[in-house]
């Protein structure tokens, strides 16, 4: 099979230090890569490469044989290279078909001819079995349905390279099965995939072959039953991870409580919702994406109002906002960290103090210390190894992903609360990066913190947590302990509910 | 229409419903103001800030502004009246001229905004000052009396609809075509809902943004002339302080400040929600000092109402994340 694409030495340099090196690779028409790597491995210098967003420094690259060099991102679309990005590139006020023809609207007398659009854009949305008027507004779409008009639009413009980065992020467990069924129909009919993902379950099910990344350079690539995920694990890190899960000692069962839950109700959110964490446990909420897990997190926290039901932090009765529940002890880690857990262009330093600025106040006019605080965001970058160079100047944002959820959790911490609340902490986290994640969540945990861990990985909540209770349609449909022992079938069907079970 | 909930449909539709209220509320407690002369009238009044919102659609769906309005309708018919009055031009090419007056106005706002990105608000408030300052310095701050051609193209009618109703509505159609049916239309919605995205996507962006600042101020420079020729003078006051009566049009009858959202029904709605207010008041016989605060209000809800919208499509986009099964 002749190769589609081929990579030969390519390599990028950002002011003189090596960010790709010598990275040779190929891949044929019909093929799904599975590209992994750490954060900072180097694939998205890679993409943007390929995507004609960067030039390399080094080496050249080949479309069928010729050499290909675009200048633009627009000169690789033309050639036929299309990314499915974690941030959808879609016009959320416009239709699905002028989404799908915004670059190029068939036309009659110089105006847009609707109903050529609109048939154009009704065989391709057959084609991705979406069943859907081509009129709607994009912005009324839920995520699959949105990824999947990206995927139109890249069908559209007769991609033979799709490049999926991160592609399930936001999707629900069904979203996920349609995306890689359609990933199937396309690899049998010739398009070339690049697949991008820290899940490596995913990788496993949907590649042919796979490469691994790491510091810039191809550590390991071969067909994909050569490597299963441990193997996988071991070439992106360079080292065996001893165990992804460190042990904790377990929290007594007789331990105070510190959230204490009660007929918590919102109409059209959250049901009937008790629930107890004590001091020192780890607690898991599972379920499906939509299941009112994450609203539930809001409405604890204070960002959105309960109707009925009854919260109690420590023994006391929980009222007001987020300003209140700070103050008595609560701390949350958002799951969108870039728009709601960090001041994305602010320093470490500043992110690190916000959330116990009060503590830092010295003086009679109660003016910030910037000193203290200079000390304390030190301390905390060591304790929880945060990768940067210059606290008080460098923006959040330079920072890879692993180490901006690191400096969010360190912001909570900093406040020594007495319950964290975890939303996804380890959503588009490498491996690396995960583990340290749950040897802080466990250090807070022995030191009396009661934490709630929301997560959609299944794997992650049976490795950290005391008990995990399911939530489904807003409801807490049941609760399971570590002492009575996790089954995925059982938990899985509690939160599809007993008829997706059977 | 499954998706729209009545509440989204209220707030989609709020102009139509508060345009139909304020009828339907003078019409109780003034009845003359709904005789066909009345509405007419009410009509002709409303199609000078009619057609410049019209204009201004199209910078507020780029979520840009142009506070140089006020000063380009003064500007451009000034220049217009001088060259009828020196070199005796007729009506058609002293129009011809204010529009291209106004085009150039828009070109200066345009290489501003986008050649050396200078802030929308900051480059047309600079103007707003500079295009007024050159107008009074041309005119020595003067009136200038139109020939009686003017006047009579002024008062002129087709069918007996007045001809400033005709122009409102040719410019009204025309953007309405250009916003819904061409691409460059359909590409500013792009813009204005995500400038970044519109950029991957490649679309030709600078230009586009070029274009609406030119076609605003070419919009507010023949709302002037088609004011003035029904006067048949202009004085140095002219247009002053209009920037607001424009954006409120525009904003009231459903164009967003925050860019994506709008339509040439927008303007139209808006122009004549604005002037129906002014009408009502005056046919209900409420004190006219009054009036100000009155506008103050329709500001405000204007204002409040674009609020409301932007939270809701917020809440919109939340919902969609997480499908509540």
């Amino acid at each position: 099979m002749s190769a589609l694409l081929t990579l030969e030495g390519l390599g990028k340099d950002w002011f003189g230090v090596p960010a790709v090196e010598g990275l040779t690779l190929s891949i044929a028409p019909g093929e799904v890569l599975g590209l992994i790597g750490e954060n900072g491995a180097g694939k998205s210098t890679l993409m943007n490469m390929i995507g004609g967003v960067v030039p390399p420094t080094r080496g050249r690259m080949l479309w069928e044989g010729q050499p290909y060099a675009p200048a633009s991102a627009a000169d690789a679309t033309a050639e036929g290279v299309a990314f499915i990005h974690q941030e959808l590139n879609l016009f959320g006020n416009l239709s699905i078909a002028e989404n799908i023809l915004i670059d190029g609207f068939p036309r009659r007398m110089g105006l847009i001819d609707r109903r050529a659009m609109a048939r154009a854009t009704e065989a391709l949305m057959a084609r991705l079995d979406l069943d859907l008027s081509p009129d709607r507004p994009v912005g009324t779409l839920v995520a699959g349905e949105k990824q999947l008009v990206e995927i139109a639009k890249a069908l559209h413009r007769r991609a033979r390279l799709i490049i999926f980065d991160e592609p399930t992020t936001s999707l629900t467990t069904r979203e996920i099965e349609r995306l890689f069924s359609l990933i199937d129909r396309l690899r049998a009919e010739g398009t070339a995939m690049i697949y991008i993902s820290h899940i490596l379950g995913d990788v496993v099910r949907v590649a042919d072959r796979v490469a691994v990344l790491r510091d810039g350079s191809l550590v390991g690539e071969g067909p994909v039953d050569d490597f299963p995920v441990p193997r996988m694990i071991h070439s992106m890190i360079g080292r065996e991870l001893a165990d992804v899960f460190p042990p904790r000692r377990i929290a007594p069962p007789d331990a105070p409580p510190v959230l204490e839950v009660e007929g918590l109700s919102a109409p059209g959110v959250i049901e009937d919702v008790s629930l107890t964490v004590r001091e020192g446990e780890v607690v898991g909420l599972f379920g499906l994406m939509g299941a009112g897990r994450s609203e539930l997190a809001r409405i604890l926290f204070g960002l959105d109002p309960a109707e009925r039901g009854r919260v109690r932090l420590g023994g006391q009765a929980l009222h007001g906002g987020p300003r209140e529940r700070i103050a008595a002890g609560m701390g949350f880690v958002t799951e969108n960290r870039r728009e709601e857990g960090l001041m994305m262009d602010a320093s470490v330093r500043d992110n690190l103090a916000l959330a116990a600025l009060g503590q830092f106040a010295a003086g009679p006019l109660g003016l910030v210390d910037r000193e203290k605080v200079g000390a304390a965001a030190q301390a905390m970058q060591q304790d929880l190894r945060i990768k940067a160079a210059d606290l008080a100047r460098q923006p959040v944002r330079s920072l890879s992903g692993g180490n901006q959820q690191k400096v969010v959790l360190g912001k909570w911490l900093l406040s020594r609360p007495h319950l964290l609340i975890l939303d996804e902490p380890t959503r588009g986290v490498d491996v690396g990066a995960r583990a340290e994640i749950y040897a802080i969540v466990n250090r807070l945990a022995e030191e009396g913190c009661g934490v709630l861990m929301i997560s959609s990985e299944l794997d992650e909540l049976k490795g950290m947590c005391d008990r995990i209770a399911v939530m489904r349609g807003g409801e807490i449909t049941g609760e399971r302990s570590r002492a009575g022992g996790y089954r995925d079938a059982d938990l899985v069907a509690l939160a599809f509910g007993e008829q997706a079970a059977a | 229409m499954t998706w729209m909930t009545p509440l989204d449909f209220a707030v989609r539709y709020t102009a139509v419903l508060i345009l139909a209220l304020i009828v339907v509320i003078f019409g109780i407690v003034a009845p003359a103001f709904l005789a066909p002369g009345s509405l007419m009238s009410t009509l002709k009044a409303a199609s000078f800030i009619g057609i410049a919102a019209v204009g201004m659609v199209f910078v507020l769906l780029t979520a840009g502004i142009d506070l140089s309005v006020g000063s380009a309708m003064y500007l451009a018919p000034v220049i217009a009246g001088i060259a009828m009055q020196r070199l005796g031009i007729d009506v058609a090419p002293a129009l011809l001229l204010c529009l291209l007056v106004g085009a150039a106005i828009g070109l200066v706002n345009a290489i501003l905004i986008v050649r050396l990105r200078i802030v929308p608000f900051i480059a047309t408030l600079a103007m707003l000052f500079l295009v007024r300052g050159l107008g009074i310095w041309s005119t020595g701050s003067r009136q200038i009396d139109f020939p009686a051609s003017m006047r009579a193209f002024g008062q002129s009618a087709l069918f007996g609809i007045p001809m400033p109703v005709i122009a409102f509505a040719i410019v009204a159609a025309a953007a309405h075509i250009v916003l819904a049916h061409t691409a460059f239309g359909r590409h500013i919605y792009a813009f204005g809902n995500d400038a970044e995205a519109a950029r991957k996507a490649g679309l030709p962006v600078r230009r586009m943004q070029a274009a609406v600042y030119v076609i605003c101020s070419t919009c507010a420079a023949l709302a002037g002339f088609v004011l003035i020729s029904q006067i048949g003078r202009i004085d140095a006051g002219f247009g002053e302080g209009r920037e607001f009566d424009v954006i409120t049009a525009a904003v009231l009858g459903g164009a967003s400040l925050f860019g994506g959202i709008g339509s040439a029904v927008s303007a139209v709605l808006g122009a004549v929600t604005v002037q129906a207010v002014k009408a009502g008041l005056v046919y209900a016989g409420v004190n006219l000092y009054l009036q100000p605060i009155v506008q103050g209000a329709i500001i405000f809800l204007a204002v409040f109402l674009d609020g409301l919208r932007a939270i809701r499509m917020e809440k919109q986009a939340r919902r969609s994340i997480r499908p509540l099964a």
